[in-house]
């Protein structure tokens, strides 16, 4: 069980409250958690990652164990303690703009 | 008992403002999508239940609710707007090249007559359409793959998509307004569009008369008269009487003929409505005052509609999906400002109130009339 935190705007798009939780079988990726994520809440397909090229939106940042992980390829292995479940991957909206 | 639904769509939320025939006494519901942009909502033609959004943000893109219920509930359909073919460049502002690059739905425009099929004008210009409700869309690339494409630059706003009249008459018939490219005009269901821009003069442009680059901001159509569009251009008011092929300036006495938003009676159709703005530099009202100028005689001849609205201190600008009237008798008047008030007339125009007064910056106003 992966715990992922989702920022105030996608909470009200899902209809969820501040941490979700998703199955993901296999690797414990950034890639592996989003499919995971979308193909649970389809209405969040878009808001995080490009359609086409699965690319992190410029403004959205990931987050784990005290790491910024924006920018690491979606296929690397997220921490281990994402992987067991003791910490969420954090989905942030920039501090950017007004 | 008739009554009126105001679909008011502002920089953090949807709201719902909902009136009986009297359009007196009104009840608010919202904010719905709260904290995200609605740059527009809009109700079928054929079920008033049926009302498209669109939602969206700088940090998470593009979201399009949908409601079946005539907006107490919403769901999320498709997102996916992906140009067709290779996108190819427009010209941006320096004249470069830049990749076409989707950014946001500004306007939806539900058919005629079938709830399932939905126009959306986006950013970077292009047009797409719904057949399921939302679900999927498809660009009707034949308008941004036209000749002139390549030369389209944006306007201050960006290069968007913002204005879609569908000929009642004649549903193949379609128009569409671009900031700033200008208007064009499809025979055929969207399969090929012609600029209509001949009458147009663009003074900050190099060539003042050229075919496209006009940064037209809004045109209007009464139904009985598919042929005759008024038109809000960045300046100046100007009409057309053959669907687009030329062009006259109605700007007349007006105080200034900068503005956003125009639009027409709904049981006259040269009765026009326009909220003049004092300049692109100075985006709010002239002379502290806000007033709807109205004009009986299809332009030229304006008058100065006050009552109940401030004449002084004001500053606020009415952007140019913010306006829209009811098909009740007599007709109602609607806009929203930037101040976040939402002004309604029940008299044609002859007085105003505020139905609210501080929601966020509103960004558009539709109106359904209900049995």
């Amino acid at each position: 069980m992966i715990r992922v935190v989702l920022p105030p705007p996608l909470r009200l798009l899902a209809q969820t409250g501040p941490e979700i939780t998703v199955d993901v079988a296999g690797a414990v990726t950034q890639r592996t958690v989003l499919d995971a994520v979308e193909q649970r809440y389809p209405m969040l397909r878009g808001t995080i990652r490009d359609h086409d090229t699965q690319r992190r939106r410029p403004l959205v940042r990931f987050f784990a164990c005290e790491d910024d992980l924006s920018d690491e390829p979606p296929d690397a292995l997220l921490p281990r303690q994402v992987a067991a479940g003791e910490e969420p991957l954090l989905i942030i909206g920039a501090i950017a703009g007004g | 008992m008739s009554g009126v639904r105001v679909l008011v769509g502002t920089k953090k939320g949807a709201f719902v403002l909902s009136a009986d025939g009297q359009r007196k006494s009104w009840d608010v519901s919202g904010p719905h999508f709260a904290g995200w942009e609605i740059y527009h909502m809009k109700g079928s033609p054929s079920d008033p239940n049926r009302i498209y959004a669109s939602q969206s943000n700088s940090w998470f893109g593009q979201v399009m609710p949908r409601s079946d219920d005539g907006g107490q509930t919403w769901q999320t359909v498709g997102n996916k707007f992906t140009y067709d073919g290779v996108a190819g460049t427009h010209a941006w502002y320096d004249g470069s090249p830049h990749p076409w690059e989707f950014k946001r739905v500004w306007h939806v425009e539900p058919s005629l007559g079938d709830p399932d099929h939905v126009y959306a004008g986006v950013e970077d210009a292009a047009m797409f359409e719904s057949k399921d409700g939302g679900q999927n869309w498809t660009e009707l690339s034949g308008l941004r793959q036209h000749d002139t494409g390549p030369k389209w630059q944006p306007g201050a706003g960006g290069l968007c998509l913002h204005t879609i009249l569908i000929d009642p008459t004649n549903p193949k018939r379609i128009f569409v307004a671009v900031s700033a490219a200008g208007a064009f005009r499809t025979d055929d269901g969207g399969a090929t569009w012609k600029p209509i821009n001949r009458g147009l003069s663009s003074q900050f442009m190099p060539d003042p008369t050229a075919e496209v680059g006009h940064c037209v901001h809004r045109l209007a159509m009464h139904r009985s008269r598919p042929n005759v569009l008024f038109m809000q251009k960045h300046w100046d008011v100007m009409r057309t009487d053959n669907a687009g092929d030329t062009w006259t300036e109605v700007s007349g006495n007006l105080p200034t003929d900068f503005g956003f938003v125009i639009d027409v009676h709904t049981h006259e159709p040269e009765t026009i409505y326009v909220v003049p703005i004092k300049s692109d530099s100075e985006h709010y009202v002239h002379d502290g005052k806000l007033r709807v100028f109205r004009s009986r005689t299809g332009g030229n001849e304006w008058e100065a509609l006050t009552k109940g609205l401030p004449q002084k201190d004001c500053y606020v600008n009415v952007l140019r999906d913010a306006m829209s009237v009811d098909s009740l008798d007599p007709c109602g008047v609607y806009f929203g400002t930037s101040g976040g008030q939402v002004y309604a007339s029940a008299d044609a125009g002859d007085s105003w109130s505020p139905i609210v007064r501080d929601l966020p910056a509103v960004l558009s106003v539709e109106v359904q009339t209900l049995a």
